[in-house]
């Protein structure tokens, strides 16, 4: 999408509703440890402000994450996730034996409330980065489509 | 061959069949799952995972390495998909052949 195909008002109106949809997606992911919620939805939310801006603004808007970014990002979200499982091996547990955070809480359900909120931070940006992936490779095969002609 | 398939396919689904006769109904009460794991959730997740939602104390904490792999599957099949649609080769037309209106008056 090289030509974005926002007008005046589109500009305008989504210029107010990206930020909300970006401190709600982060919302529900600090929230989804209490109430409904948690990684997945956390990151559809964040991917739809990203998308959001890139298709009003196009390749200029300030929220946007370039192609190769963003595969890269979907990586490191998976990885992320299993990296909690490696911190608690190398606090001596099993893997993903929450327990054994290298990170020592006296409650001990604060290291699972801990590992939790690492995994789901590492799963909304998998689920955000994967949504943005999708729709950039449907954005250039359809540059790609119109510029043959 | 396929006669031996056609058959073994019959035994195999008749035998499906008898099995779902046999299974509980949803919500018993007498089940397995919902005397012992249920119940184990419901009373000791809280203080288990530290997460006052059980959903969230069962997906992430009881049964963390199922979202682990089910994270990579998505991460996969999202990486896959864009391979396919980015690639230059797969489902497109093949171009077309330049007419030269030429070539056939030539042989003539």
């Amino acid at each position: 999408m090289r030509e974005p195909f926002g007008g005046l008002i589109l500009n305008i109106a989504f210029r107010m509703l990206v930020p909300f949809t970006i401190v709600y997606g982060i919302y529900v992911l600090c929230l989804g440890e209490f109430s409904p919620g948690g990684g997945f939805q956390a990151g559809a939310l964040l991917s739809v402000g990203v998308l959001l801006s890139r298709m009003i603004m196009g390749e200029n808007a300030k929220f946007n994450v370039a192609g190769k970014t963003s595969v890269v990002l979907a990586g490191v979200g998976t990885f992320l996730y299993t990296f909690t499982g490696w911190l608690t091996l190398f606090g001596g547990g099993r893997f993903l034996e929450y327990d054994f955070m290298p990170i020592h809480m006296e409650p001990m359900h604060e290291m699972h409330a801990m590992a939790i909120f690492l995994i789901e931070i590492g799963v909304a940006v998998c689920v955000m980065m994967t949504i943005i992936n999708l729709m950039d490779a449907i954005i250039k095969r359809g540059d790609e489509d119109g510029s043959s002609k | 061959m396929r006669g031996l398939v056609a058959v073994l396919l019959a035994v195999i689904t008749s035998m499906f069949c008898t099995v779902v006769t046999y299974l509980p109904e949803i919500g018993d009460v007498d089940t397995a799952p919902n005397q012992h794991v249920t119940p184990t959730y419901i009373s000791r997740s809280a203080e288990d995972t530290g997460s006052p939602n059980i959903v969230t104390g069962v997906i992430i904490d009881y049964r963390g390495f199922d979202t682990m792999w089910e994270t990579s599957v998505m991460f996969l099949a999202g990486l896959t998909t864009v391979l396919v649609l980015t690639s230059n080769t797969v489902g497109r037309r093949p171009e077309e052949e330049p007419e030269d209106p030429d070539e056939g008056e030539v042989i003539k």
